[in-house]
């Protein structure tokens, strides 16, 4: 038999119950959004079918392309821009795997009072600096070099 | 008992025929685009794609429970090393479907005080700040030296999983200072034992020290890192293996949410790669888990270190372009 001793702490809980929701949300929306995005229901930015197909002057297909390279070749925007392409199907796709990717903030977020209201400071700035990380990862401030 | 074996190894057979045909039919697209003018690659639907991916994914998905690993280690070399998409979309690609993985083990982990949140929080600090400096590197670095790095890496994770030992209750004789004050112990109901184990870590610093080095290169790569995690976790910080398994799976959606974000606003994620292989690997998982009652893990293990040494050495050979 287990006891009180084993059962997880009261955040772990609350921690693992909004993973749970938001992971089948996400899962579903992504899921939804790619069918619709296959059917064509909703026009695409890239064309699903010029994915495959090898520009003029180029060795290699679309998709073979680097990343930098193919959001030149479509006009893609970086960072939090692809919002703004939300209404075609291939961008939809994106508020899945958005949400997919921003659980674990809210996470964070949802059990930090927890850990205030336990006066366990080590973990209440744990949380915080987590948050901070993973919200400038998230910001699209961060820009990639090298090209 | 014959009876057993003999299912058994029909299991075992079936996957690797399974296998042998997807691989057949992958090296024949792949080989096509390869020899044919840039203009032929019209030739093959774009359609075709995404389902041989989804079918492989599938089985990479099967194998990935049977043979003790994260879908991401098996599907960046695997993708990347056979199909016509940049390593930049595998990468990416790579990071959502151990993301997504991890995002659906965590929470019955966690649940069941197997994942523990004390344990990961510092951890997952560490590791996914780095694991930004890693996207970021990855993504800066042309596909020629990440194939020749990934195919390394792959080569050293099939010599850890060779190799490697794992201790079902490490003994730590003492805590160090860092996981007393941070408080990180636990405990937890081992049902094979039909009792409760305490558990403590130590060599806590240098354990987060290496998850710099793991969260990296989880984020270059795009790799799940429970490769990595489990060793610290288990035979350095001396964790029990099933709080080391559990927690390294749940701490994967951490590490990969931070890295995911980088190649997400750089634009390197393409929904025609990523929702087809998230859908495969875990549908394929789900299958994994009825299998893996029957099939014998031994042989499923070598078979998986098999398929990662050849993608390894397809990475690396493909970056040094003597098998492009």
């Amino acid at each position: 038999m287990s006891n009180d001793r084993t059962k997880a702490s009261e955040e772990q809980i609350i921690y693992a119950n909004i993973l749970n929701k938001g992971m089948w949300f996400g899962l579903a929306l992504l899921v939804i959004t790619f069918i619709i995005y296959m059917s064509g229901m909703l026009p695409s930015h890239v064309p699903i079918e010029e994915l495959s197909k090898t520009p003029p002057g180029s060795e290699v297909p679309y998709w073979g392309m680097r990343a930098h390279e193919f959001n030149i070749a479509f006009n893609i925007p970086t960072g939090w821009g692809w919002t703004a392409l939300a209404g075609k199907g291939d961008y939809l796709n994106f508020v899945g795997i958005a949400i997919l990717a921003g659980l674990t903030i809210l996470c964070y977020l949802a059990i930090l009072p927890i850990l205030i209201k336990k006066k366990d400071t080590p973990y209440v700035i744990i949380a915080i600096l987590e948050v901070a990380v993973l919200a400038l990862a998230a910001s699209g401030i961060l820009k990639v070099g090298g090209h | 008992m014959l009876l057993k074996t003999l299912k058994t190894s029909k299991v075992v057979i079936s996957l690797i025929v399974f296998l042998i045909l997807i691989a057949g039919t992958v090296t024949v697209f792949a080989s096509a685009e390869a020899v044919a003018p840039p203009i032929a690659n019209s030739n093959v639907a774009w359609w075709v794609w995404p389902l041989v991916l989804f079918v492989v994914t599938f089985v990479l998905g099967i194998l990935a429970v049977l043979g003790g690993v994260g879908g991401g280690v098996l599907f960046v070399p695997i993708v990347g090393g056979f199909f016509p998409f940049n390593i930049d979309f595998v990468r990416g690609a790579g990071l959502l479907v151990a993301l997504a993985g991890a995002l659906a083990a965590g929470p019955g982990l966690l649940k069941r005080n197997l994942a523990s949140l004390r344990l990961s929080l510092p951890v997952a600090l560490i590791a996914s700040s780095a694991a930004i400096g890693g996207a970021m590197i990855g993504l800066a670095l042309k596909p020629n030296v990440v194939n020749i790095l990934l195919g390394a890496t792959i080569l050293f994770i099939v010599l850890i999983m060779a190799t490697a030992k794992k201790s079902d209750f490490p003994i730590v004789p003492k805590p160090d200072n860092l996981s007393q004050s941070l408080g990180i112990m636990g405990i937890y109901r081992e049902e094979s034992l039909g009792k409760d184990v305490e558990w403590t870590v130590h060599k806590t610093p240098i354990g987060l020290a290496l998850f710099v080095i793991i969260g990296i290169m989880a984020g270059m790569f795009g790799l799940g890192a429970g490769w990595a995690n489990v060793p610290v976790l288990n035979l350095l910080m001396g964790a029990p293996l099933k709080i080391s398994v559990a927690t390294s799976k749940f701490l994967l959606s951490i590490t990969d949410t931070s890295a995911a974000w980088v190649y997400l606003n750089q634009g390197a994620v393409l929904p025609m790669i990523v929702v087809p292989s998230i859908v495969g690997i875990m549908l394929g998982s789900m299958v994994g888990v009825k299998i893996l009652a029957k099939a014998k893990p031994k042989a499923i293990k070598w078979m998986v270190i098999g398929l990662l040494l050849f993608a390894g050495l397809r990475a690396l050979l493909k970056g040094l372009e003597i098998w492009k």
